[in-house]
C-alpha cells in the first residue's frame, strides 16, 4: 500500500519561506482553494497558509542552534482527525494514504483541529470548512504535466531541496532511503499517529587537524630561507667533542 | 475533494519570463488564466535557478495585484507640500511636456543641474547612456550605499568579485567559509549550492554577529563582532603565512607578491615596484608588466616571469644601482607581524586558539585536498600546462563586510588571504563569471574634470568608472569635487558606484553647488533607503530665502506608492517585471555562470495596468524628444521606435556589433557575443527559457586571470580589449599612486588639497591594514557601547514587499534582537518597548531576546518599518505602529575629531557605512505608547491606485474579482 509523504531534511533547510509561499499560490487558486487572508492591508494581517516555517533557538549564546521548522499535515498513517470527524467529511485515502478534507460535507465544527496534535489544521472563516495540506493532490496525478514536475509546489520551489517526497511504503524511493540512512524520525510518536511525513536531523561536518599536519615538510617558507639549514661554519658538536 | 480539470470556457497560457522579486534573476514560468497569473514556478530549463523559486518568487501574484500600484503619471497639487502625498493625475502627454520643457533648458544651461539616481534597477548600462548622451556626471545607481566596498577591494585586487562578478565554487570546494553574509546576494543559487556542498560532506563556517538564514546551517559558527572582519581576515593571513600554508607556486606566478618595491626614501617612486626600462608582454598600454623579481637561482634582479626564473618572495636586496628594494610578500609579511590571533581576539571577541585552528583548516584544506583536473591549459607567459589546480577553500562575503567605512580594507585582506590559499578562478574556490575578470582596474573612466560638461553635449567619459590613479579623478582645478555626490573626488577617489547616499544632502546645502533636477527610478530615499531619514525628509520638503525649493524640481519613477513618491513634484507610474520587456545585459551586470558568458530577458506576460509605462520607455521618449545625439539620426529623427526596438538595434559604436543583448546576433541569430543586429532576437530569446548561455571550452574555464586561450577568446568577442594576464595586487599599485600624490611624490600631475593629504596618505596603503570604522573613532563607544546592524529577511526585499499581502504576513513588523544578558544587563525583558539611541537619533521599538546574537550587537529586520499610509497600508498597520526603521539613528554625515563634516563613508570608495552606528538601549516609560517613534503623518492614498480590501480577500486566479 503507498503511503505518500513529505521528509524535511532539517540539515539544508535556511527558512526562506519559499514552501510557504509557493503552496499558497498553487493552492488558492487549486482545487483545494481558496485561501483567504484576513486584514490584508491593515494591522494585524493573518490568513491561511497549509505549511508554515516556525524559528526557534536552542542552546546558550555562543553555544546557540538557529532551527527553522516547516510544519505542515503530517498525513498520519492513524490520523486522529478522521475518526472525530461527525460528517465523514475529514478521510483519508486507501490508495496514497493522502488525508483529505471533503469540503462539500465539512461543517466547520473544528473537531478535528482539536483532535490533531500538530496543528497543522487551518479553519476557513469565510468558507466555513477546514483545510489543510493536500500533497497538492490536483498536480501529483496531473497527467498534463511532465512527471517530473508531479509533485507537490513546495517540494518544486525548495531551493535547498530540503523537500523529500515519495512513498514511505517502498522501501527502494528517495524518502525511505533518507529516513533509513539519516535517522529520520517523526513527530512526537509517542502519540501513535504514525505521521507519513519525517524530519532529518542535523547534521555536523567536523575537521580533526593532526599536530603533524601542520609541520610541513615542503614548507614555503625553507625556499624562501626563513627555515634555512645551519651553515656548514655554525658551531656544532664536532667542534667540542673529542671521544 | 475531486480533481476537475479546468472548464473548456477557460484561457490558459504558459510563458517564461525573469523574476524581479528581488535582484537574483531566475527564470520563472507564469500560468495564466482568462489573462490572470494562476501561478508562477521556477523555469527548470532555467541555468541560474534550476527550476526552484523563493518566497518572495512565488508571491509575484500579490506584487502584481497590489492596491499599493501606480496607475497614472501624478501631479503635486498646487499649494500642497512635498511628503504630504497630495496628487492630481495629469496625461502621460503633460508629463513628457513638463519634463522636456525642464531638462532641455538644463541641458541646453548647465547639463550638471540635471541628477539621475536609481535604486537596485538592472538597466544601469541605458540609465548610465541617458545620462552621458544629457551631459550630466550626476548619475549613479544604488551601489555606493550597497556593496561597493564589496566590488572595489575585490576588483582592485584579483579583477573580479562576488555575486554577479563571481562567486565560490561550491561544487567542488571542501571548506566553505561565509562571512558577513546573511541571508540573501545570490539567493536562490547559492542555497542550491550550499545543500548541495552539505549534502556532499562539505565543511561549512559562518562568521557573522547573528547566526539566521544561511548561518543556521552551518556546521561552526563564529560570532563576531560587527565591523572588525578586517581584524580577523588579517590574522589568518598572520598565521598563514607563519605556519608556511600559503600556497608559494601560486602567489610567485599568478600575483605580484614577487615584484619588487623600490624602497629608497630619496627616489619619486619609493613605494612603486621597480620596472626594467621596456614594457615586457602584451600589448595594453596602461601595463607594461615589466616589474622586476629577483630571481632566487641565479640571485640577480630580472623582469617578472623570465624563463627558468623563480622569484623570491621574502628577503631584501639591493638592486645593480643601489636601490633597497623588497618583493611585495615580504611586505605583506612585515604588515602583520602585529596582527596576531591574540591581537585579534581582543578587536573580534573571537578567541586566538579559534582563528589559529580556522587558518589551520583553511591551510590545511587547501593543501592536502588539492584537486587536479586533467585539462590542459596554457598561461600568458606561454608556459603550457597538463592539469589545472584546485585547493577546495570556496569563500563568499557580502554587506556585512562592505558596509563600513574600514571595509574596502577588509574586503582587500579577504581577497589577499584567498590569493595566498592560491584559490582564485581555479575549481573549488573562488571562480570569475563573464566579462570578469577585467584589467586592474579596468578600462572604463569617469570624466576628468569640470570641462566634460558642457550644454548640449553628451559628458566627456562615462558617468562612472574605474580611475587607475590621481589623474582619473572627476576634480576641478583646485581638487575640488565636480560631482554632486562627490564620487571620484579626493574625498572618495574610488567611489565606482557613485554616492547616492549624499545625493539629497548635497544638493540641498549646495555643496558642492545646487541642482535643479533631481530624478529618481526606484529608489526610496525618502525612507529606508536613506540614513538620517527625518532631516533627510526636511531638506526634500526645504525652501531658500525666495521660497523656492533648495532641489528645485524632483520627478520619481516607481510602481509602487512609496514614502519617496510622496515627495515627488512628478509620478511617473512605472509597470512591474511581469508587464515589460527588460536585459538582464552584458553591458550591465549579466547572469553568467562559471562555465561562460550568460544574459537573459523579461518578455511581458501581461498587459501594463493602467497607464504604467516602464521606466526604459520613459527615457527614451525624453531622449528621442531632447534629440540627445545616440537616440536621434543625423537629421535629428527619433532613430527607435521603443526599448524593444532600442535593444535590438543600438550598436555601442555604428558597426561595433556590440549591443545589450549577447544572444542570437548576426542578421539570421547565427552569431554571439558580437554580431549585426537580429530583427528576430527578442523572439530567439524567447523560445529559449530567455536565457543565452555560452558554454566555453573546459580550458578557457578557469585560471582566466592569466589564460591565453580565453584571453584571445575575450579579444575575439570584445569581451576585452587586450590580452594581457591579470596579476594579482597582493601589492596595490593603483592604492599606492594616489599615496604617492599625498607625499608630493610620483607621476601624476594631481595632487590633493592640503587638507586631504594625511586623509589619503593614511587609507591609501598598497597594502591591507585595519583601523576601527570612522563613527566608531567619533564615538564615545562608553557611552554608545553596541552596535546596531540589519540583515535582510529572505522573505523580503527591502522595502518592496509590504505591499504584498502574503509576504507582508511573515514579516509585518520587526524587533529589536538584543542578547539575552545584554538585555538583561538593561532591566529588559523579551517584548518590552524600548528607545534605542546613537549620538545621531533615537528611535523606539520593540525587544526581542535573542541567544543567537552576539552580545555586543543588536540587530532587526531591514525596511520593514514603513510610515503611515505608504505602501497603501491602512495607517495602524503593523508595519507603521510596531515595526521600526533603525535609519532613524544613522547619519549620512559625521564629525571628524578635526572638526571636519564628511560623509558617513570608507574614505576609499565612498561606501555609506551603514553597520558602523553605536548605540545604548533602555527601557521605554510605562506612560509611553506602544509604538514607535518618530511618527509621520499619514499618507493618502494616491489617485488611480485601487481600493483596499480590509476585512479580508481570496485570490483565485481567472475568476476577475479579486481586483
Amino acid at each position: 500500500m503507498t503511503q505518500l509523504a513529505l521528509v524535511i531534511d532539517l540539515n539544508v533547510c535556511v527558512g526562506c519561506h519559499a514552501c510557504v509561499t509557493s503552496c499558497k499560490e498553487w493552492n488558492t487558486s487549486g482545487a483545494a482553494g481558496f485561501m483567504s487572508d484576513d486584514n490584508p492591508y491593515d494591522r494585524d494581517p493573518t490568513g491561511t497558509f497549509f505549511n508554515r516555517v516556525q524559528t526557534f533557538e536552542v542552546g546558550e549564546y555562543p553555544d546557540t542552534q538557529t532551527v527553522h521548522f516547516p510544519k505542515s499535515c503530517l498525513h498520519c498513517e492513524d490520523p486522529p482527525c478522521v475518526p472525530v470527524c461527525p460528517t465523514g467529511a475529514s478521510y483519508k485515502r486507501p490508495e496514497d494514504g493522502i488525508v483529505l478534507v471533503d469540503y462539500d460535507k465539512c461543517i466547520g465544527c473544528k473537531y478535528c483541529s482539536w483532535a490533531c496534535p500538530y496543528g497543522v489544521r487551518e479553519i476557513d472563516e469565510h468558507q466555513k470548512v477546514m483545510k489543510k495540506c493536500t500533497l497538492c493532490v490536483d498536480r501529483i496525478y496531473d497527467a498534463k504535466l511532465p512527471e517530473a514536475e508531479r509533485k507537490p509546489a513546495c517540494v518544486l520551489a525548495c531551493p535547498t531541496n530540503a523537500r523529500l517526497y515519495g512513498d514511505i511504503h517502498d522501501s527502494e524511493s528517495v524518502v525511505s532511503k533518507a529516513i533509513r540512512e539519516n535517522a529520520g524520525y517523526a513527530l512526537m510518536p509517542e502519540w501513535g499517529t504514525q505521521p507519513a511525513n519525517h524530519y532529518l536531523p542535523r547534521r555536523k561536518t567536523e575537521m580533526r587537524i593532526h599536530e603533524d599536519e601542520l609541520d610541513r615538510a615542503a614548507n614555503p617558507l625553507k625556499i624562501d630561507g626563513r627555515l634555512p639549514k645551519p651553515g656548514v661554519k655554525d658551531p656544532s658538536l664536532d667542534d667540542v667533542t673529542s671521544w | 475533494m475531486t480533481v476537475q480539470s479546468p472548464p473548456a470556457t477557460d484561457q490558459v497560457a504558459t510563458k517564461n519570463t525573469t523574476c524581479y522579486m528581488c535582484a537574483c534573476r531566475c527564470g520563472i514560468r507564469v500560468h495564466l488564466k482568462n489573462g490572470e497569473v494562476r501561478y508562477i514556478e521556477g523555469n527548470p530549463e532555467h541555468p541560474l535557478n534550476k527550476g526552484v523559486i523563493c518566497a518572495k518568487g512565488a508571491s509575484g501574484i500579490m506584487k502584481q495585484y497590489s492596491p499599493a500600484r501606480l496607475t497614472q503619471p501624478l501631479r503635486r497639487k498646487a499649494g500642497s507640500e512635498r511628503g504630504a502625498g497630495e496628487f492630481e493625475a495629469i496625461s502621460w502627454d503633460e508629463a513628457f511636456r513638463t519634463m522636456e520643457e525642464r531638462l532641455r533648458k538644463i541641458r541646453a544651461t548647465d547639463p550638471k543641474k540635471f541628477a539621475l539616481f536609481t535604486g537596485r534597477d538592472q538597466m544601469q548600462a541605458l540609465t548610465g547612456m541617458f545620462a552621458r548622451q544629457f551631459g550630466t556626471p550626476n548619475y549613479a545607481a544604488h551601489g555606493g550605499f550597497c556593496s561597493v566596498n564589496m566590488a572595489a577591494g575585490m576588483i582592485y585586487t584579483i579583477g573580479g568579485s562576488f555575486w554577479e562578478f563571481g562567486g565560490p565554487d561550491l561544487d567542488r570546494a571542501r571548506l566553505f567559509v561565509m562571512i558577513g553574509t546573511a541571508e540573501d546576494h545570490h539567493s536562490n543559487p547559492l542555497k542550491i549550492a550550499i545543500s548541495k556542498f552539505k549534502r556532499n560532506g562539505g565543511r561549512f563556517i559562518s562568521v557573522n554577529p547573528v547566526r539566521t538564514g544561511y548561518s543556521a546551517i552551518a556546521d561552526e559558527w563564529v560570532p563576531i563582532r560587527p565591523g572588525t572582519d578586517g581584524a580577523l581576515l588579517l590574522a589568518l593571513t598572520h598565521e598563514i603565512i607563519n605556519t608556511g600554508l600559503y600556497d608559494r607556486d601560486f602567489l610567485a606566478r599568478y600575483t605580484n607578491s614577487g615584484y619588487l618595491i623600490n624602497l629608497d626614501p630619496a627616489s619619486d617612486q619609493c613605494g612603486m615596484p621597480v620596472r626594467s626600462g621596456a614594457p615586457a608582454k602584451g600589448d595594453n598600454p596602461e601595463h607594461g608588466h615589466n616589474q622586476l623579481w629577483w630571481d632566487r637561482h641565479s640571485g640577480r634582479a630580472v623582469v617578472n616571469h623570465a624563463p627558468d626564473a623563480d622569484p623570491a618572495l621574502l628577503g631584501n636586496y639591493r638592486l645593480e644601482d643601489g636601490t633597497p628594494v623588497k618583493p611585495a610578500f615580504q611586505l605583506l609579511l612585515e604588515r602583520v607581524k602585529e596582527y596576531t590571533p591574540e591581537w585579534a581576539e581582543s578587536i573580534t571577541g573571537i578567541p586566538a586558539a579559534t582563528i589559529r585552528r580556522l587558518a589551520h583548516e583553511m591551510g590545511i584544506t587547501a593543501r592536502d585536498q588539492r584537486i587536479e583536473l586533467p585539462i590542459a591549459w596554457t598561461d600568458s607567459w606561454g608556459h603550457e600546462h597538463e592539469t589545472v589546480t584546485g585547493n577546495p577553500v570556496a569563500f563568499h562575503a557580502m554587506r556585512g563586510l562592505a558596509a563600513h567605512s574600514n571595509g574596502f580594507h577588509t574586503v582587500r585582506s579577504l581577497a589577499i588571504l584567498m590569493s595566498l590559499l592560491g584559490t582564485i578562478d581555479r575549481p573549488g574556490g573562488f571562480r570569475h563569471k563573464a566579462p570578469f575578470p577585467r584589467a586592474i582596474p579596468p578600462m572604463a573612466k569617469p570624466p576628468k574634470g569640470p570641462e566634460a560638461v558642457q550644454p548640449d553635449t553628451p559628458l566627456a567619459g562615462l558617468a562612472l568608472g574605474w580611475p587607475a590613479g590621481p589623474d582619473d579623478l572627476c576634480v576641478d582645478a583646485d581638487g575640488g569635487p565636480v560631482r554632486i555626490d562627490k564620487a571620484f573626488s579626493w574625498e572618495y577617489p574610488l567611489a565606482v558606484h557613485g554616492m547616492m547616499h549624499n545625493v539629497i544632502t548635497n544638493a540641498w546645502r549646495g555643496d558642492p553647488y545646487r541642482i535643479d533636477t533631481l530624478m529618481i527610478f526606484m529608489a526610496n530615499m525618502a525612507w529606508n533607503s536613506t540614513m538620517n531619514t527625518v532631516e533627510v525628509r526636511k531638506m526634500l520638503n526645504d525652501r531658500d530665502e525666495q521660497g523656492e525649493y533648495k532641489i528645485p524640481f524632483l520627478i520619481v519613477c516607481d510602481a509602487f506608492q512609496s514614502e519617496m513618491t510622496a515627495f515627488a513634484d512628478l509620478v511617473l507610474p512605472d509597470t512591474t517585471y511581469l508587464e515589460r520587456h527588460d536585459v538582464m545585459s552584458m553591458l550591465d551586470r549579466p547572469i553568467s555562470e562559471f562555465d561562460g558568458p550568460a544574459d537573459s530577458v523579461r518578455i511581458p506576460v501581461v498587459p501594463p495596468k493602467g497607464e504604467c509605462k516602464p521606466f526604459q520607455e520613459v527615457l527614451i521618449e525624453l531622449a528621442s524628444r531632447l534629440k540627445l545625439p545616440a537616440f536621434v539620426t543625423a537629421a535629428g529623427a527619433r532613430k527607435y521606435r521603443d526599448y524593444p526596438d532600442f535593444i535590438v538595434n543600438f550598436e555601442t559604436e555604428p558597426g561595433s556589433g556590440i549591443g545589450f543583448l549577447s544572444g542570437w546576433r548576426g542578421r539570421g541569430g547565427e552569431k554571439s557575443m558580437v554580431g549585426e543586429p537580429n530583427p528576430r532576437q527578442w523572439e530567439m530569446y524567447e523560445k529559449n527559457n530567455c536565457v543565452f548561455h555560452q558554454r566555453l571550452p573546459r580550458s578557457y574555464q578557469y585560471m582566466r586571470n592569466w589564460n591565453q586561450g580565453y584571453h584571445e577568446w575575450a579579444r575575439r568577442t570584445r569581451v576585452r580589449r587586450y590580452t594581457d594576464p591579470i596579476v594579482i595586487q597582493i601589492y596595490s599599485e593603483v592604492l599606492q599612486k594616489f599615496r604617492m600624490a599625498a607625499q608630493g611624490k610620483g607621476k601624476a600631475q594631481r595632487q590633493p588639497p592640503a587638507h586631504l593629504r594625511e586623509r589619503i596618505d593614511t587609507y591609501f596603503d598598497p597594502l591591507p591594514f585595519y583601523y576601527a570604522p570612522l563613527e566608531v573613532q567619533t564615538t564615545d563607544t562608553a557611552r554608545y557601547p553596541l552596535a546596531a546592524i540589519t540583515q535582510r529577511p529572505m522573505a523580503m526585499y527591502h522595502s518592496w514587499d509590504s505591499q504584498n499581502a502574503w509576504l507582508r504576513q511573515i514579516h509585518s513588523h520587526n524587533l529589536l534582537f538584543i542578547n539575552e544578558k545584554t538585555a538583561k544587563s538593561q532591566g529588559i525583558v523579551d517584548g518590552d518597548w524600548i528607545w534605542v539611541e546613537s549620538m545621531h537619533g533615537r528611535v523606539r521599538c520593540m525587544c526581542r531576546t535573542s541567544e543567537a546574537v552576539e552580545p555586543g550587537t543588536v540587530w532587526t529586520w531591514n525596511a520593514i518599518g514603513k510610515a503611515q499610509g505608504a505602501w497603501h497600508l491602512a495607517p495602524d498597520a503593523d508595519e507603521a505602529r510596531r515595526g521600526f526603521l533603525l535609519n532613524h539613528v544613522i547619519s549620512e554625515e559625521l564629525q571628524l575629531a578635526d572638526g571636519a563634516r564628511v560623509s558617513n563613508s570608507d574614505p576609499v570608495t565612498g561606501q555609506a557605512g551603514w553597520y558602523d552606528v553605536r548605540v545604548r538601549i533602555s527601557k521605554a516609560a510605562a506612560d509611553e505608547p506602544a509604538e514607535t517613534s518618530p511618527q509621520f503623518a499619514p499618507l493618502p492614498p494616491a489617485p488611480g491606485t485601487n481600493r483596499v480590501r480590509r476585512l479580508w480577500q481570496a485570490f483565485v486566479a481567472g475568476k476577475g474579482e479579486f481586483k
